[in-house]
Parts: structure tokens; sequence; C-alpha cells
């Protein structure tokens, strides 16, 4: 049994807005293990980045954390002060923004910008720079020495990315939080980016959350996916049970409306209508009941997230003794 | 008679060198894909024919009239006909105006005052699937979804007969981008409008485009038809991008073909096959020009084809 990393605990979490609560997360469970690579997906407004947010804690003032834990190597990071989260950040967990062309400070050099964020070591400087120019060459880029004093705007975008991959791993993180790291780049970049990053991911042994809506990505990298809607987990498990065995309706529909799955040309592709709920205002029962064709009476309760397989659970009545009705 | 038709369309910045002589043509009714990495010079093959982007050579014929390099007068007539969908859903929208104005600014910007303008946004929103109290909402009101299908209204407005629509689906989640396909797909057949579509996204050309041109450093390096290109692609680079298509399935084998490098410098073009330090299959003859060469329709601009 590996260990487990990172686990998420019943987590909610509200932001503050003048129209009330704004439930952006309910009852969020999952866990990482060591050295695994767990992909986040789910569209726009089901809570990825205030999920990502909150486990770094780097959540807007209106954030209010209702219940659950944040347990990091088994403590507990809601009850963290901002030091020991500062000193967390960086080193123990690390991040990739999405968009490789604001990650960099622009009126420094790269090579500046690396030396900085080693200043936890005590290294002399050249050594800091030589760890750079390192991390640089092991990211692919090419002439690391000479590109150190370039600054952000001399690379092409796909090679920011590279050097927000590079400056992320220099810390030999334990968990790597990547949000939407490829969503910014065209397909070639993001196939090298994703083919670079699973290289260094075994070559560290680091965990990675990987949160992307492009099931592609997903699919090609990641070993075990947690299906996020409107703010609650809807499904999680082994990748290959996501994709081939999916139990929860909305997981379906996702798959299903990916043209990368429709390989003949198709006149109409598959959406899913009607809107995402308003989380300030839930609706009572399951939260995709409004859009879900295989709705009955029995989901007008909340569905729990249980287990199908080992490994597998759903938030589904389909999955219990008696479906839906 | 193609409706649009590009030849020999040539772009320079100073000494940057964009555009390197493009040509194709799209029929009315036809959607054509343009597909290739980040700087392979979609966006301004788009724009230079909308007369958005200088174009110092070539010819962009339109309905037969030549429309390169016309003042700006002389084009206002002509953005009836051709309208553009841009990148940035919300940024392409003024941030002051309500989305009713903004949808019928194309008819105040041509003088067509005689229309009955709040009619025309109730319509227009209705053809896209919004409701209609959208009108007097702003842009930052609406999410990425909601912008791009204010902003397919705005091109619709005039009936256009063409569309030069750049990277529509950008930034969508996936039942949202089917929902945009979708809209364009019906439109296009019930008001037979003709499109040039820009993509990165090869799943999303498969499902929308006729034709397709794969551009390379400013070059069409390949143009066919979309099952052609997908099932009987013969350039290697076309090659690497269709490879480069990740697979929403775990198990899913691809072969495939890793892209070397970063496209060379449009300052200082290569010699040969520009296209050659990055190709996994480059031979001794790609040192020489590749010229383009066009058989039943497929064209393709290689030394050492693939079959």
């Amino acid at each position: 049994m590996t260990e487990t990393l990172l686990e998420i605990d019943n987590l909610g979490v509200d932001y503050e807005t003048a129209r009330g609560d704004l439930k952006a997360l309910r009852d969020i469970s999952f866990d990482v293990k060591k050295g695994e690579i767990v992909g986040i997906v789910g569209e726009s407004g089901c809570g990825k980045s205030t999920l990502i947010s909150s486990i770094l804690k780097l959540t807007a003032p209106n954030t209010r954390f209702r219940n659950g834990e944040v347990r990091f190597k088994g403590q507990d990071l809601l009850q963290n002060n901002e030091r020991q989260m500062r000193s967390l950040r960086g080193s123990d967990i690390s991040i990739i923004f999405q968009d490789p062309m604001q990650t960099h400070n622009p009126v420094l050099s790269i090579g500046a910008q690396m030396v900085d964020i080693q200043h936890r070591s005590k290294a002399a400087k050249a050594d800091k720079r030589a760890t750079a120019a390192k991390m640089l060459a092991a990211v692919g880029i090419p002439d690391p020495e000479a590109r150190l004093d370039q600054f952000p705007h001399e690379f092409s975008g796909g090679m920011r990315q590279r050097i927000a991959i590079a400056m992320a791993l220099m810390s030999e993180p334990d968990l790597l939080i990547a949000d939407e790291p490829t969503t910014a780049l065209d397909a070639t970049l993001e196939v090298q980016i994703i083919e670079r990053l699973h290289e260094l991911q075994r070559e560290m042994h680091c965990a990675v959350l990987f949160i992307s809506h492009h099931l592609g990505v997903i699919a090609e990298l990641c070993d075990r996916v947690v299906v996020m809607y409107a703010g609650a987990v809807v499904e999680s498990g082994d990748v290959r049970a996501i994709f081939h065995d999916p139990k929860h309706p909305y997981t379906r529909r996702l798959i299903d409306c990916d043209p990368g799955h429709i390989k003949e040309r198709a006149r109409v592709l598959p959406t899913i209508p009607g809107e995402v709920p308003d989380l300030a205002n839930l609706p009572t029962g399951c939260i995709f009941r409004d859009r879900c064709e295989q709705a009955g009476p029995r989901c007008a309760a909340v569905p729990p997230l249980a287990g199908i397989a080992d490994g597998h659970n759903a938030a589904c009545w389909l999955n219990h003794k008696g479906g839906v009705s | 008679m193609s409706l649009l038709s590009v030849k020999g369309l040539k772009t320079n910045y100073g000494p940057v060198n964009v555009l390197a002589g493009i040509d194709f043509e799209v029929a009315a009714g036809e959607t054509y894909a343009l597909v290739g990495e980040s700087g392979s010079g979609k966006t301004t093959v788009i724009r230079a024919i909308a007369g958005l982007a200088p174009a110092q050579e070539g010819s962009v014929l339109f309905d037969g009239q030549e429309i390169r390099g016309l003042p700006e007068r002389a084009l206002r007539p002509l953005r009836k006909d051709i309208a553009m969908m841009f990148q940035d859903p919300v940024g392409s929208l003024s941030p002051r105006l309500t989305i009713g104005s903004l949808i019928t600014e194309p008819y105040r910007i041509q003088g067509m005052r005689d229309r009955d303008l709040d009619a025309e946004a109730k319509r227009l929103l209705e053809m896209v699937n919004l409701p209609a109290h959208f009108a007097s909402r702003y842009p930052y009101q609406l999410s990425g979804g909601q912008a791009r299908r204010v902003g397919v209204a705005r091109a619709l407005a005039l009936e256009p007969k063409l569309i030069l629509a750049d990277e529509p689906t950008a930034g969508l989640d996936v039942s949202v981008q089917g929902e945009l396909l979708n809209l364009l797909n019906d439109l296009r057949e019930r008001l037979g409008l003709a499109m040039v579509i820009i993509t990165h996204n090869l799943n999303v050309v498969r499902h929308v485009a006729d034709r397709m041109g794969i551009m390379y450093l400013g070059r069409l390096v390949e143009e066919g038809t979309t099952e052609e290109i997908f099932h009987k692609s013969r350039h290697p680079y076309t090659r690497c991008l269709l490879s480069a298509n990740p697979e929403p399935d775990p198990d899913a084998r691809l072969e495939r073909i890793a892209l070397k490098g970063e496209p060379p410098s449009l300052i200082r073009r290569p010699k040969g096959c520009e296209f050659r330090e990055r190709c996994p299959m480059a031979q001794e003859i790609c040192t020489q020009t590749p010229q383009w060469d066009i058989q039943k329709g497929h064209g393709i601009r290689c030394l050492a084809p693939l079959s």
C-alpha cells in the first residue's frame, strides 16, 4: 500500500457574496498517494480553482472554510498559519499556473528569477545558477547557460511553460499542482509539455494533482481521475474505470461530448442541455438532477459518494439497489 | 467560381516575413479550416483578407472583386459580406455597451437606420439561443460561452456571405463547444454561409470543415478535403500535428511522431525545406526547396512525401 500524501476530507468552502453564501465546494473527499498523478476534471465553475487555492491557502478574502480537512503528510493545512504555509509553498508543494505568458516577472531575467526562488538554500549564488541551468536543460531548453540571461519575452509560450515547470520542480516538491498547464498552448506543445512532465515526474517521484478540462490529456497522463461538477465530486476512480466504465451520468455525458471521441464527421455534436446550478441558491437533491436524463424521484435526496468497486466511487442513485425510483 | 480566392498573399512586418505566399480558395457555402502551430500565420491570413493586417503582395478576390489593399472607405461596404469572429470573446466586446447595442452596432455602422434595432437584437439573440433579456446586459455579466454566442450574433447581423472565425471554440468547455459548433453548422446550412475557421483543435476541424489547409511558417504545406487529410495526409508536419492529438481513451496507443525543437526564425528563413530541421523524416533531397504540388485537389509542399 502506497503512502497517502494528500487527503482532502469532507472539505466545504463558501464564498461570502452580496447574494449570500456561495457554496463553492461541498463535501469534497479524495486523496493523492505518493508519486501518483491524479487528474481533476470538470467544466468552468465546477470548483477546480477553488480547490487548488484551498490546498495552498491562497484564497480570496471572502473565502470561508466551512468544514473538513486538507491533510498533507497527515497534518491539516487548514490549521496552519500563514508562516507555516509559506514554508510549504514552493518547497513541499509547488504549482504551475495556466498562463505561461503571465507567470514570470517580465523585468527580471529568467536566471535571476530561478536563483531567487532558491532563497531557502544556503548554496553560493554560482551554485544556484548552475542548478537553474541544469533544471532548464532538464525541461529541454537548449543552451541553458546562455538563456538564463534572457528575459521572459525572449521565450515562446511553450518554452515559458517549460521554464515554469523547471521552477516548480527545482525544490523537488512532494506534490506538484498543475492548474490547466497546457490550456493556453497549441496541440503539439501540449503533447511536448505533458510528455516532459511525465518524464520528470517519474524521475523525481513527486505526486501531481493535474487540473484540466481536456479529457484527452487527462486520459493520457493520469493514474486516477476525480470528476467534479458544480462544487462536488461526482465520481472518482482509476483512469480506466472512469473512461471505460463511467458510473455517473455526468461523467458519461462529458466523455460523450468530447469531439475527440467521435471519429466520423457528425452533423450534430452531443451537448449537455441546461445550465450549471446557481451555487448561491442550491437546488435540493442531486446537483446534476436538472440536467440528467435518467433522473427519478429518489434524486430529490443527495446521493452519497459511494464505492462501486475498489477505489471507484460515484455519487448517483443509479448505482444503488432500487435505482432512482 | 470561388467566393474567396487568395493568391500569393504575402505579409511582412518590417523584416519579419509572416506570410510567404498563401494560396487557397473557398466556395460559397464551404467551410475551410486553417490549422498550424502558434506563429504559423493563421490569424494574419484572415486579418489580411479582412483588411485588418497589411498584405504587401498577392491578391484577394472576393466575389470576383480584388479587395487587397483597398482603402478603409472602400472596404466598409464589403464588411457587410465579410464578417469576423475574433479570438478573445469577451475582449472583442466593448465593456461599455450593452449586448443589445453591441449586436446592432453593425447596422449603425452601415447606416441602416431604417431598421427596428430592438427587434433585430431580439431576432439575433434568438438565433444564437440567448434569451431576449440579455439585450440589456453588459459583457462582464456573460460567461465565455455566452460571449462567444454574442460574437456569432454580431458576425451574422448583416447576413454576410463569408465568416472569418479565429479560434471560435478556444477556452470553451466541451459541452459548450459542442453547442457552438452545432449552432455554426446549423446557421451555415440555413444561410448558406462560407467560413474560414482557424483552430488548433483537430477534433473540431473534423466536425466542421469541408476542406483544410495546414500552415507552417507562413506557407501552406498541405491542403485537401478534411477526410483526405485525416486519413491520407502525406506531409510529415501534418502527420506530426495529427499524432499530437491526445485521445480521451487511456488505452489509446498513439504512434506519436515527436516534433523536435521550435519553429525557425521568420527573419532569416532556413534554406531548402523550411521544416527540414524539425522533420523526423528529413532526407538528403530536403536541402532543395520544395514547390507546391497539387493533384486532384490534394496539395503538398514536400520533396519526400509519405505514402
